[in-house]
């Protein structure tokens, strides 16, 4: 075939990514040999072609508002935010004196026993979850500005977990997210809030409420407190913090 | 929608007499021959874009194509695009102004979709990090034929609908290089992987979309192309 050693190039030539003197030589070869015209014009049209072809999807005007309405506002919320977080700062210094002051132990117990109240009172409830989906991409998206922090959701898959949905709920006033989950027909709770908002300090345990069938766990990860609660086995429960504290 | 080949001509010194690519390309439209001081117009390399926004907001438009192309999905497209927003945001403090914002923020857009649900399928199907140089050589290129014309001149949606069932490694090589007019070194840097397996992978895509197009070619020319009388472009 002709000029097949030039050809065997011509993408990259067309491409711009020849070195500059070889760019030269093929532009050279390129301007006298007809075979070689031809082929780079067709070559041509056909890269055209796949340019325009491929700006084929354009974002919707809603979601360019959203966003860029997210990333515009970033640095403002972020001072605004630091005000509100020295203001939650000395509100929480005030909080843990007094806290420390009273013992916190019946703090705690009270949180455990609201966050068990909490869990029951929405599996008993007839909407259980207000984003009602599967896909953590559109559970964790649902919470953007009704929570004021963000937290990771896991990959579930080859796990034997699956996401139900999530809804807001509040714990001594506070804002957070709860998750609902399933592993094996059994509904498991996860709540999530700014650790630095929650009035008892807690410390990280794994615990069988006397009073209660539950298994519950939580922790303290990147400033904030998680909760899990259900009726499933300890280890199932454990499963699942696992694969939060890998998320996170 | 933000035109990198606008942007690019219009910082372009023509001092030069124009190579041959670049004259197909300045009647086309098209720059792609000048692409290498394209990255330079997001890199913050030469400009002083120093904030976030400066630099992420003009690839919005961009990003979301590429994400669309990648998750097929409308509602999924936004989801990677949001969340790939957010991490940029969150690790922009350790992005090197000088270095190129572009490949940087295209690269955690591809990473966060390779661990999504969908990317995570599509790796088990065809392992992302397959080596092209082991696919044997390059096929023999054969030109001129009238077959060459007809894929230059493929239809709109039958272009798309092949770029659509390439396998997504070629796809976003694809995209990358001939919508994105990325040179090879961003590509490189987007899916870190070293320059000599962009090469090959951009052959075996081009190679590859050539092939899906062809029957139907076939079937709109209303004629028989004899198979083998040219494999390639």
């Amino acid at each position: 075939m002709v000029c097949e050693s030039w050809k065997e190039r011509l993408d990259i030539y067309l491409d711009g990514e020849l070195p500059h003197e070889e760019m030269r030589t093929f532009d050279a070869h390129v301007r006298n040999c007809s075979s070689c015209s031809a082929d780079a014009l067709s070559r041509v049209h056909f890269k055209r072609a796949i340019h325009l072809a491929g700006k084929r999807f354009a974002p919707s005007a809603e979601f360019r508002n959203r966003m860029q309405q997210r990333i515009a506002s970033k640095p403002r919320r972020a001072f605004r935010l630091g005000w509100m977080l020295a203001a939650a700062a000395v509100v929480l210094v005030a909080g843990t004196l007094t806290s420390t002051y009273l013992g916190n132990r019946s703090g705690r117990d009270q949180v455990f026993s609201e966050i068990a109240d909490l869990h029951v009172a929405t599996l008993a409830s007839s909407s259980p979850v207000d984003v009602i989906s599967t896909d953590r991409h559109t559970v964790k998206p649902w919470f953007q500005g009704r929570i004021p922090f963000a937290f990771n959701l896991p990959e579930l898959q080859n796990s034997e977990f699956s996401l139900l949905g999530g809804r807001m709920t509040y714990l001594e006033q506070t804002p957070g997210a709860h998750l609902i989950y399933d592993a094996r027909k059994h509904h498991i709770s996860v709540f999530v809030f700014q650790e630095r908002s929650l009035p008892a300090r807690l410390t990280d345990s794994s615990l069988k409420p006397a009073k209660l069938s539950f298994n519950m766990e939580t922790w303290s990860q990147g400033g904030l407190r998680y909760f899990v609660i259900g009726d499933a086995s300890a280890a199932d429960i454990d499963s699942l913090v696992r694969l939060f504290k890998t998320a996170s | 929608m933000w035109s990198p080949s606008l942007q690019c001509l219009s910082h372009q010194s023509f001092s030069l007499p124009l190579s041959f690519p670049q004259q197909f390309f300045v009647l086309e439209g098209i720059n792609p021959a000048l692409r290498s001081s394209h990255h330079v117009d997001v890199s913050g390399a030469n400009l002083q874009l120093n904030s976030f926004e400066e630099l992420a907001i003009p690839l919005f438009d961009q990003l979301y194509n590429f994400a669309h192309w990648l998750t097929q999905n409308r509602d999924e497209a936004e989801d990677l695009v949001q969340e790939t927003y957010v991490k940029a945001l969150k690790g922009f403090s350790s992005f090197q102004l000088g270095t190129n914002f572009r490949a940087w923020i295209y690269r955690i857009l591809r990473n966060t979709f390779l661990t999504s649900r969908k990317g995570l399928k599509v790796t088990m199907t065809v392992p992302l990090d397959f080596d092209d140089e082991e696919e044997g050589p390059e096929p023999a290129i054969e030109h001129d034929t009238p077959e060459t014309l007809l894929l230059a001149r493929s239809s709109h949606e039958s272009l798309q609908s092949a770029i659509d069932q390439l396998p997504v490694h070629f796809r976003e090589i694809l995209l990358l290089c001939e919508v994105e007019e990325m040179s090879y070194q961003e590509i490189a840097d987007t899916l870190a992987v070293p320059i000599g397996t962009v090469m090959s992978r951009l052959s075996r895509a081009r190679q590859t979309l050539r092939n899906q197009l062809r029957p139907q070619l076939q079937q709109e020319a209303g004629q028989r192309i004899p198979r083998g009388t040219n494999h390639g472009l």
